[in-house]
């Protein structure tokens, strides 16, 4: 497949940016959409022009790094993957494709198709977390029943890989889903029921402050989300939400 | 900063009075339809006596102070909400391609609203105003002759195609927001969500629907 790439290149988080138009030849159809970026980036080098930065790393849908709006969509037109386990069989030959990096306040561009995604780490680190004292003898996990629907549910939720494609997809840029997911994967648990309220509301609180916009339930975000997280873990943390500002 | 984390000035907290306001509004809409509905099935002094006693009852002014309340803060922050979700991506997209994961209008329920906030200030002007503050004369009965002025501005062709677009935009307004609403309280269900999704999307189009109707009736119908 021969394509025209149009890559957005930007030298650090102060400079203006703008796209920059690349042709590649010979791209095989199984290659990821990665693969066809490590071609683009050999000839660059090649050609002794600066290669276009991208964050990426185990390369099979698990770490969530791999951050590429293509062609007006988080990760691509394909669904439920990530940038890395998107196929050059879901384009056509002689297409164009636009590549441009996640767009939110919150996700300030570092270089090129690479963002800051460190706002997660400071909403996980305002309550995504249940405290455990591992010293002494520990109860065995098993020993406490947990009800197989609330499990599931709760192990959907922990899927999330916080690649940030439901804020890149969001017309707001509201972190929602992602924040939502990681106070469901508690909220349906025992272990998590202890800082159930602090948590949720220190995480929305950290939310807010990072900048990232309000949910207009347009649902974009579960469409696009790589692991398949449902906007019903939104309205849990809704529900979550509500509950600890009227009991605190 | 504590009050940011409690029912008032967080994003979550915003939402919930959009959508309870939100709510509210929509009883007001059953409510008002009804009240026009004798435009099109009574006679004129049926219209005046309806509105007589809108204006006067003390529970209903009670609840319609609630009810300019609640546009006011449904508007107010709806609009602030947009604001932020502006600033939430200063950068935006070369390429954005919003419909091949949500709907239409779920996607500009800003616009949508407000442009029903201009209709609503529009017919307030029309109609309200002149009901409480404008000189009316008096029907057989005594009561303000809403009805004439009202049988009067739909006769207008410019004005009722305003009226009809407004609730086009109400209709796509509520297409989204009825469930958006529930969902944003939490109110969700295997079973029911399907089930106030479809009550939500037929109350929108039978509502706005027959809304609209009564001033082309009027425009159309030569007896009025
Ligand atoms: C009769 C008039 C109106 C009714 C019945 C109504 C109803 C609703 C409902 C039920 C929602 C969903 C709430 C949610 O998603 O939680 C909503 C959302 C919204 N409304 Fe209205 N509305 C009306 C007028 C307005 C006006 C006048 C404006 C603004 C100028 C407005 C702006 C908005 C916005 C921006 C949203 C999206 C808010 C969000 O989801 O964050 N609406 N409306
Ligand atoms: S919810 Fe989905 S889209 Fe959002 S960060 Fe988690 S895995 Fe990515
Ligand atoms: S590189 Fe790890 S998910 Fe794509």
């Amino acid at each position: 497949m021969n394509l025209t790439l149009k890559v957005w290149r930007q030298k650090n988080a102060q400079d203006q940016g703008s796209f920059a138009t690349y042709q590649v030849r010979d791209i095989s159809p199984d290659m990821s959409f990665l693969e066809m970026m490590d071609v683009l980036n050999e000839q660059l080098i090649a050609q002794g022009v600066e290669s276009v930065v991208f964050d990426h790393d185990c390369r099979e849908g698990i770490c969530g790094m791999c951050s590429m709006f293509i062609n007006g969509e988080a990760h691509g037109p394909d669904r439920g993957v990530t940038t890395c386990q998107l196929h050059m069989r879901k384009f056509n030959d002689g297409d164009t494709i636009t590549i441009e990096p996640w767009r939110a306040q919150a996700f300030p561009v570092v270089r090129d198709l690479m963002v800051d995604r460190s706002a997660f780490d400071r909403i996980i680190q305002a309550g995504g977390y249940v405290s455990v004292n591992t010293m002494g003898n520990l109860p065995d996990a098993n020993a406490t029943p947990i009800e197989k629907h609330d499990a599931d549910a709760a192990f959907d939720a922990a899927t999330c890989i916080g690649c940030g494609a439901c804020v890149a997809t969001c017309k707001n840029a509201s972190a929602m889903l992602f924040v939502s997911a990681k106070v469901s994967q508690f909220a349906l648990l025992p272990q998590g029921q202890v800082e159930a309220a602090d948590r949720v509301r220190n995480m929305v609180h950290q939310m807010d402050l990072e900048g990232f916009g309000n949910c207009t339930n347009t649902g974009a975000c579960e469409v696009e989300c790589p692991k398949g997280i449902s906007i019903e873990n939104i309205a849990r943390m809704n529900r979550e939400y509500l509950k600890a500002s009227i009991t605190a | 900063m504590a009050s940011k984390r409690g029912l008032f000035g967080s994003s979550l907290a915003r939402k919930y009075w959009m959508a309870l306001t939100g709510l509210f509004l929509i009883t007001f809409l059953v409510v008002h339809l009804l009240g026009n509905l004798a435009i099109v099935f009574g006679t004129g002094e049926d219209f005046n006596a309806y509105a007589a006693f809108m204006t006067s009852f003390p529970p209903i002014k009670i609840v319609s102070y609630l009810l300019y309340a609640s546009i006011v803060l449904h508007a107010a922050d709806g609009i602030a909400l947009a604001r932020q979700n502006r600033a939430a991506r200063p950068v935006a997209y070369g390429t954005y391609n919003g419909a091949a994961n949500a709907g239409w209008a779920s996607r500009n329920m800003a616009l949508l609203g407000i442009f029903t906030l201009l209709f609503i200030l529009v017919h307030m002007k029309s109609f309200w105003f002149e009901m409480h503050f404008g000189t009316l004369g008096l029907d057989a009965n005594g009561n303000k002759d809403l009805f004439t002025i009202t049988t009067a501005a739909f006769e207008q062709v410019w004005y009722t195609a305003f009226y009809v677009i407004a609730m086009v935009a109400l209709g796509f307004h509520l297409w989204h927001g009825f469930q958006s609403a529930f969902q944003t309280m939490g109110w969700t269900h295997p079973t029911y969500t399907p089930i106030v999704q479809f009550v939500g999307r037929a109350f929108a189009v039978v509502v706005c629907g027959a809304f609209a109707l009564i001033p082309l009736y009027v425009l159309i119908s030569p007896n009025v």
